[in-house]
Parts: C-alpha cells; sequence; structure tokens
C-alpha cells in the first residue's frame, strides 16, 4: 500500500442556480487568452442536454477514457502502437464547431461610422478567421432549454436510458425536470488524459495528485484532448499546446480555494484532501462489472482516522498538517461517511475526484405540484420511487446506471430536510427519520450543518503547500502593463508559438491571501494589484 | 573544380551542419514553449485525415530511402548480394511511390492551407517561408528520381558521386569534386535540401526530431513532484530575451 494525497471536489446540485458566476470568473482568471477563447476550464451544463463540446459522453463516437478489454485496462481509442500511428492526424479530435466558433462584435462600427442614414451596427466577427459570421451555437447554447424537443434526443444520457426502457420512450412535458452541472477536470487518480499523453508532458503531481500541463514539454500530439473522456483538456490552437483545469494550484498552494469555489453563488462547492491507496488504483479502476465500480472507487479513499492509515501515511511522505487537514476533509466525509457525494461517469475508468450530491429539487417540484406535502419524509421516499425518470438520468450520470446509490443519495437528503424541518419548527424529532436511512440524529445533524449552513472554514480545508525552500514569496513580477508583466509575453519571432509562456501566477496570491482575510486596510501602492482580484479593502485607483 | 564549387559542396555544407545544430541546441535550450507541432486540426479535419498521414508517411519513407541511398555504399549493397539492377529497380519503385505520396500530400496541405479560412489566419510567414522551401526540396528531389532513373534523359548512377561526396562530409575528407560532376539535377536538389536544413530549427518541422517514440516504454500515469519551489508556475528559466 502507498498511500497518497489527493486534492478533491465536491459539488452540491441542489443549490446550483445555473448563474456561470463561476465560468465566467474561471475565464477571467485563466483563458481570457488568445488560442483558448473557446476554452471553459468550468463550464455549466443544463441536464438533460448535449454538454459541451456537444455530445461529449457518447464514447461509442469519441472514445475517450478507458475500457476493459480481455479483463485488462486500456484506453479505449486503442493501444499505444495504434495511438503512435494516428499521430499525424487524430481521428477523434473535436473540432471547434463541436464546441462553437468564437466570436466578437465589430464595435468600433458604432463609433467610427460616419453619420449616415442608417443606424451603424456591430456585426459579429470570428475570432478564428476574423470574418463576419453567423452565431449558431456557443458553450452554452441549450442553457436552461432541459434539452427541449429538438436538442434532446441528442443528449447521449437520454439516448442510454431510452434505450434500456423502451416503454417509457417519450419525454412527456409532465415528466420533464431539469438541473444545472458544473464542470471542471476531475484530477482523476487513472487520467486518461496522461496515459494517452505521447510526450510525456502529461502528470499527476505527486503531492496533492492534481493533473497539469507542462507547457515546456508538451508537443502539440494533442492526444490528450481525445484521451479525456469528459473532454477537459483544451487544445491552445494559437500556441499549439494542450491547456487544462489546474485547480487553481497556486490559489492551493497557499491555502485559498480555486475561484469557481470561491466566487460560487451557490455555495456549494467543497475542496479538501482524500487519502488513498495509489498502488491499488488500476486494479480498482479494472473492476469487472461497471456497477461496482463506484464501490471500488470508495474502497480506495482510507480512513483518515485510522491510526494504520495515519502512520502510514506518515511514512509515505505525507506532511502532518496534511493529515490534520484530511481527517478534517469535508470531500471525504460526503463521499464516504455520509455516502451522499458521486462521482461522475465512473464508467469511464478514470476514477474521477469531483464528486456531486445530485439535486432532490426536481423530485421535491415534482412532489409539491401533485399537492401533497413536499418536505415529509414518507411522501419523499414514495415520490423518489415513483419518479424513474429522474433517477434513471442521475444514474446515468453518475453510478453507470445502478440507481440504488442514487436513491439512497437522494433519500438521505429527503431524511435531512424533514428530519430538520421537525427541528426548526420546534417540533418532537423524530429519530425514525435517519434511521430509515441507516443515520443516527447526530449525523443528519451534522450533514446538515455541513450542507446547508455550509460556513466557509467547513467547505474548504485546504492545507498549504510545502516551500520551506522558498524565500518569501514575492511574486514574480505583475501588473498586466509593468515590464515583465504578462503584458510582456509577446509572441516570439517564431509566432505566437514561440516565447514564454503566461506564468500561471500573475500576482501574489500570498498577498491575496493576506489582503482578503486582514482587517486592516492596506495601502495599494503596497502591492501591485489587479481588478479581477480586488478584495473590498481598499480602492483600485491609487 | 573552382570556387563555387568549393562554396557548395564544402563550405555550404559545414555551414549548415553548424547552423542546424547549434540551431536545434538553442531553440531546444530558449524556446522549448516554441517546440511543438502547432496542429490545426481544431479548425478543419476533413482534409487533413487524409493530407496528414499520406504526407508524413511519405516524407518518412523518403527520409529511408536517403538513409539507405546515401549513407550506404554501394559496395556494402554488392556484397549482399544486391545487385546494382535490382537495387535501382527496387530504389525507383519505392521512391517512386512514396515520392508521389509526399507530393501529393503536401498539395493537399498546402490547399487546404490556402482556401481553408480559419488554417489561412493561423498561417504566419514563417510556415509559409518553410514550405516553399520544402516544397523545391521535394520536387527537385522527384526530378532527381525521374532523372537517377532513366525516365528522364539516361539514368544516372548517383551512388557513385552524390552519395560518397556525402559521406565525404561527415567523414571530415570533403571530396567537391565528386558533386561538381553529377548532373545539374542532383545539384540542385543538394542545395535545396541544405537550405531547408538551414531554416529547420527555426521552424516549426523542429517537431520532426521529438516523434515519441518514448511513449512505447513509459508507465501510462505519470507522477512528478512540485518541489520545494515557491507557490505558482516554476520560475521561468528561458526565452528569447535575457532573463533577469
Ligand atoms: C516522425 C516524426 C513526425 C511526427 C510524429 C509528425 C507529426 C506531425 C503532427 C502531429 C502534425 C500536426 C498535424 C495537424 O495539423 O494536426 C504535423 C504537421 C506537419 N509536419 Fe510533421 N511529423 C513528423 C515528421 C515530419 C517531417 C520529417 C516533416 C517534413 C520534413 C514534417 C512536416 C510537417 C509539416 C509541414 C506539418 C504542417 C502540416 C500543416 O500544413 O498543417 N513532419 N506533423
Ligand atoms: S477529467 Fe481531467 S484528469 Fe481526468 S482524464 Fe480528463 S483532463 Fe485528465
Ligand atoms: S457559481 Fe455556483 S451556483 Fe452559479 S453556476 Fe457556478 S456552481 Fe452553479
Amino acid at each position: 500500500m502507498k498511500i497518497m494525497a489527493q486534492m478533491g471536489m465536491v459539488m452540491n446540485l441542489d443549490k446550483c442556480i445555473g448563474c456561470h458566476t463561476c465560468s465566467v470568473t474561471c475565464k477571467q482568471a485563466w483563458t481570457n487568452r488568445t488560442g483558448v477563447e473557446y476554452a471553459w476550464f468550468n463550464n455549466v451544463e443544463t441536464r438533460p442536454g448535449q454538454g459541451y463540446p456537444r455530445t461529449y459522453q457518447d464514447q461509442d463516437k469519441w472514445k475517450g477514457g478507458w475500457e476493459l478489454k480481455r479483463g485488462k485496462l486500456r484506453l479505449r481509442s486503442g493501444g499505444r502502437v495504434k495511438r503512435l500511428l494516428q499521430i499525424f492526424s487524430n481521428p477523434k479530435l473535436p473540432t471547434l464547431q463541436d464546441y462553437y466558433e468564437p466570436w466578437t462584435y465589430e464595435y468600433d462600427m458604432l463609433i467610427s461610422t460616419p453619420l449616415g442614414e442608417h443606424t451603424p451596427v456591430a456585426r459579429p466577427k470570428s475570432l478564428i478567421t476574423g470574418k463576419p459570421m453567423k452565431i449558431e451555437w456557443s458553450a452554452n447554447w441549450d442553457d436552461d432549454l432541459a434539452g427541449g424537443p429538438e436538442l434532446a434526443p441528442n443528449d447521449p444520457v437520454l439516448v442510454k436510458i431510452r434505450d434500456q426502457v423502451t416503454d417509457r420512450v417519450k419525454l412527456e412535458f409532465e415528466q420533464a425536470f431539469m438541473f444545472y452541472l458544473p464542470r471542471i477536470c476531475e484530477h482523476c487518480l487513472n487520467p486518461a488524459c496522461v496515459a494517452a499523453c505521447p510526450s510525456g508532458a502529461m502528470y499527476k503531481r505527486a503531492e496533492d495528485g492534481i493533473v497539469l500541463v507542462d507547457q515546456d514539454a508538451c508537443r502539440g500530439w494533442r492526444m490528450c484532448v481525445s484521451g479525456c473522456p469528459y473532454k477537459k483538456v483544451y487544445f491552445n490552437h494559437s500556441t499549439g499546446k494542450a491547456e487544462k483545469c489546474t485547480l487553481c494550484y497556486p490559489r492551493l498552494e497557499v491555502g485559498l480555494p480555486t475561484v469557481c469555489s470561491e466566487t460560487c453563488v451557490g455555495r456549494l462547492r467543497y475542496l479538501g484532501l482524500f487519502l488513498y491507496d495509489a498502488d491499488g488504483v488500476s486494479a480498482a479502476a479494472a473492476t469487472e462489472n461497471e456497477h461496482d465500480l463506484l464501490q471500488a472507487q470508495l474502497d480506495l479513499l482510507l480512513d483518515p482516522n485510522d491510526p494504520i492509515v495515519q502512520e502510514q501515511a506518515l511514512r509515505d511522505g505525507i506532511p502532518q498538517d496534511w493529515l490534520e487537514a484530511a481527517k478534517n476533509s469535508p470531500v471525504y466525509k460526503l463521499a464516504k461517511v455520509y455516502k451522499v457525494a458521486l462521482p461522475l461517469h465512473p464508467e469511464y475508468r478514470t476514477m474521477p475526484m469531483v464528486w456531486y450530491i445530485p439535486p432532490l429539487s426536481p423530485v421535491v417540484d415534482a412532489l409539491r405540484e401533485t399537492g401533497n406535502d413536499a418536505e415529509e419524509a414518507g411522501n419523499l421516499f414514495g415520490a423518489l420511487e415513483a419518479l424513474r425518470i429522474p433517477i434513471e438520468y442521475l444514474a446515468e450520470l453518475f453510478t453507470a446506471g445502478d440507481t440504488a446509490p442514487v436513491s439512497r443519495s437522494l433519500k438521505t437528503l429527503a431524511a435531512m430536510r424533514s428530519y430538520m424541518r421537525d427541528v426548526n419548527l420546534g417540533r418532537e424529532p423524530r429519530p425514525e427519520i435517519p434511521a430509515a436511512v441507516g443515520m443516527s440524529e447526530e449525523m443528519i445533524y451534522n450533514l446538515y450543518r455541513l450542507l446547508a449552513i455550509a460556513k466557509y472554514e467547513d467547505r474548504y480545508v485546504i492545507p498549504k503547500a510545502h516551500a520551506e525552500t522558498a524565500r518569501d514569496l514575492e511574486e514574480l513580477a505583475c501588473s498586466l502593463d509593468v515590464s515583465g508583466g504578462p503584458g510582456q509575453y509577446k509572441p516570439g519571432p517564431f509566432g505566437a508559438a514561440s516565447s514564454r509562456p503566461v506564468p500561471v501566477a500573475v500576482e501574489t496570491f500570498h498577498a491575496l491571501k493576506v489582503r482578503q482575510t486582514t482587517e486592516v486596510l492596506i495601502p495599494l501602492d503596497a502591492v501591485r494589484m489587479n481588478l479581477k482580484n480586488w478584495h473590498g479593502n481598499g480602492t483600485t485607483n491609487d | 573544380m573552382n570556387s563555387t564549387d568549393i562554396l557548395l559542396w564544402v563550405a555550404l555544407p559545414y555551414l549548415t551542419i553548424a547552423v542546424f545544430v547549434t540551431g536545434m541546441f538553442w531553440r531546444y535550450k530558449y524556446d522549448k514553449f516554441g517546440w511543438t507541432t502547432r496542429s490545426s486540426q481544431l479548425y478543419e479535419r476533413k482534409v487533413i485525415r487524409i493530407a496528414s498521414p499520406l504526407f508524413h508517411l511519405g516524407i518518412l519513407a523518403v527520409l529511408g530511402g536517403h538513409i539507405m541511398g546515401l549513407l550506404i555504399p554501394e559496395n556494402w549493397t554488392d556484397s549482399a548480394g544486391l545487385s546494382e539492377d535490382s537495387y535501382h529497380l527496387m530504389a525507383v519503385g519505392l521512391g517512386a511511390v512514396s515520392g508521389a505520396c509526399t507530393l501529393f500530400g503536401i498539395s493537399l496541405l498546402i490547399y487546404r492551407r490556402r482556401t481553408n479560412g480559419a488554417v489561412f489566419a493561423a498561417t504566419s510567414k514563417n510556415d509559409k517561408t518553410m514550405y516553399i522551401f520544402l516544397t523545391a526540396a521535394i520536387c527537385l528531389g522527384l526530378v532527381t528520381t525521374l532523372v537517377g532513373s532513366g525516365i528522364i534523359g539516361d539514368g544516372y548512377n548517383y551512388r557513385e558521386t552524390v552519395s560518397p561526396w556525402f559521406r565525404s562530409i561527415f567523414l571530415m575528407n570533403p571530396q567537391p569534386n565528386l558533386m561538381a560532376e553529377a548532373p545539374f539535377s542532383f545539384q540542385i536538389h543538394a542545395v535545396a535540401g541544405m537550405l531547408l536544413f538551414l531554416i529547420w530549427p527555426f521552424t516549426r518541422l523542429v517537431h520532426a526530431f521529438s516523434a515519441p517514440v518514448q511513449y512505447l516504454f513509459r508507465p501510462y500515469v505519470v507522477y512528478r513532484e512540485r518541489g520545494p519551489h515557491d507557490p505558482g508556475s516554476r520560475p521561468v528559466k528561458r526565452g528569447w530575451e535575457r532573463v533577469g
């Protein structure tokens, strides 16, 4: 057994209002550059829907992730030799049309057009070709449509459950349900992107399991893009290098949550450590029956309160403060102790480490519409039995189609709702409600505190990176227009693809942390800053 | 033999080698970030599906042919029992097929670069220059195949002049007189080839030297330690401008 630490995330889908704040702040922070205009490291898709890029979940088409071939784990796109033979043109690479063609508007026309009879208009212009274009799709074109009659038939998840349950073909309006699915890179334990990268430029960080692309070692073979079943590696078409969600590692390293978590309006994201057995990953990912993959993945996660695990973890080089953080990890609790969080598409066999608490709201809403008491445990449990389609859909997303874990998770949430209603209304609490889902009253209450009160320090338990040898951290250099800042990172003599990568830490994250947590007003000329990370202390114009 | 011959068949080859080696070294050291295929497949998928494999497999076969023809002395193949005639037949046959694939492939690639708006917008001056030199070398090379095989003219056994000259360069005993005797078509192809290698380190062609064969031997999942450096990206130690 070799114990390693993994930074993981849990998202509580019930609370997502689909506002896209996470996507926008992430874009502002990481992908507001040429070459990745079309890339959203964080995107929020409406389900049912086609997702982004369109139909990415259809692995018969895209061949992402792993599969079992004669009991052995291998990439669905084939073996190593086959991949090398296909290197000259990757048959499974999505094109921009599968994402969308990014555009801007000719704003300049509005002010520079000479006075005339007609009001000037700002036509859309492609950011790729520079030519006028017709906008037909975008990263979020089907936002809030819940599929709809034209798009729903293309949702790979719906297609699957429809094939399986032929008599429930119709997507009747009364059965309609909708929820949002925010997605980032899963920072998988068994990352298919890393396995597919021919040059070995992609790697999993040994300390915290974050999956990164070495920009100097990437040679643009673009195999990672098709290898990832979640399509969360993006090809920067300007630099010719792959880029992906970094889990905001420069922020995590100083103890700050990721940008998407920090700015989430619903405060629904949780960050914390998992301890797992690295030696067991391949065997777990090669579990025969897809329905057993969830359990195999849970079995990899070790109990940080177990003294044997602690001892081994220390021996394997996990620092003491990280061990403490693992004990308080909200993500471990939600995934393994309360068993309410589920991984997205475990059947891809990448062992994803972003987990989801499935949404109970569609069920509650449906129940309320029938005129029943939608907070009553009995009613909710009954409804969970009756409303098959949403549950099958969720199961297809989170448990490879096995409805039992989804039902259990939703029942736990339902139990929490009705138990806490009694508590809040001053009625006699009913211990039989938690008992019905195999929990004690205390557990239900703790779950309630974690999910409903959701204090900042309970949501994010992030140990700092160890940089013992590092100097006190003065950032590389930093405002956008100052010499040495990112503004200086102009293309080199061989076009956009040469010269230096823009450093990810474009400002002092340490200073940011101090600013965000301090009570004192820090004079701004002391720290260079930009608006994106404005902390509210002081002003932006000094 | 005159001074032009010395210039072309002694000075130019050594200059090419010097520039190529230092150029590659320098580019690798200072511009790893620029070392990429800069794939354009994201823009366009259909044409490249045929064009790129056709071109690459063709050019790799052509490369193999050059190694055979230039590096392996004629008497080796003779003593291996391969007669001049059968060698010739084989070389011309394979050479013509791979040459045709390469030519057709590169024509498609250039056509695609020119006609697809997105690909054209992403084509740099550097790419255009590279394509001129590359296409010139390929076309002139095909002409030498035709001349050498006797399809044009009476045929010519370049393995008695061009090849020994090529080896003499690397043996540090240059023999320009051998090349001076060769037909004009061979001479101009050799010059075009050297010019291509002169600009090679400064174009996207560098990607050919990072063909990822090591992929076959490494474990699937790569782990790397973050190490004890400062938070954020690791210090930038390279660049066109002097650092610091
Ligand atoms: C074995 C080594 C090689 C490998 C693995 C390789 C691979 C690639 C790949 C993946 C691309 C990008 C295709 C795309 O747009 O998606 C590419 C482009 C290209 N390669 Fe290679 N290559 C190799 C050797 C060569 C050689 C020897 C040459 C020429 C002498 C060459 C010339 C080119 C050119 C001109 C392009 C640009 C094609 C375009 O117009 O988009 N490559 N190569
Ligand atoms: S989700 Fe992230 S870690 Fe997993 S395969 Fe895709 S890019 Fe790699
Ligand atoms: S910011 Fe939060 S609530 Fe808004 S879309 Fe993102 S995850 Fe959902």
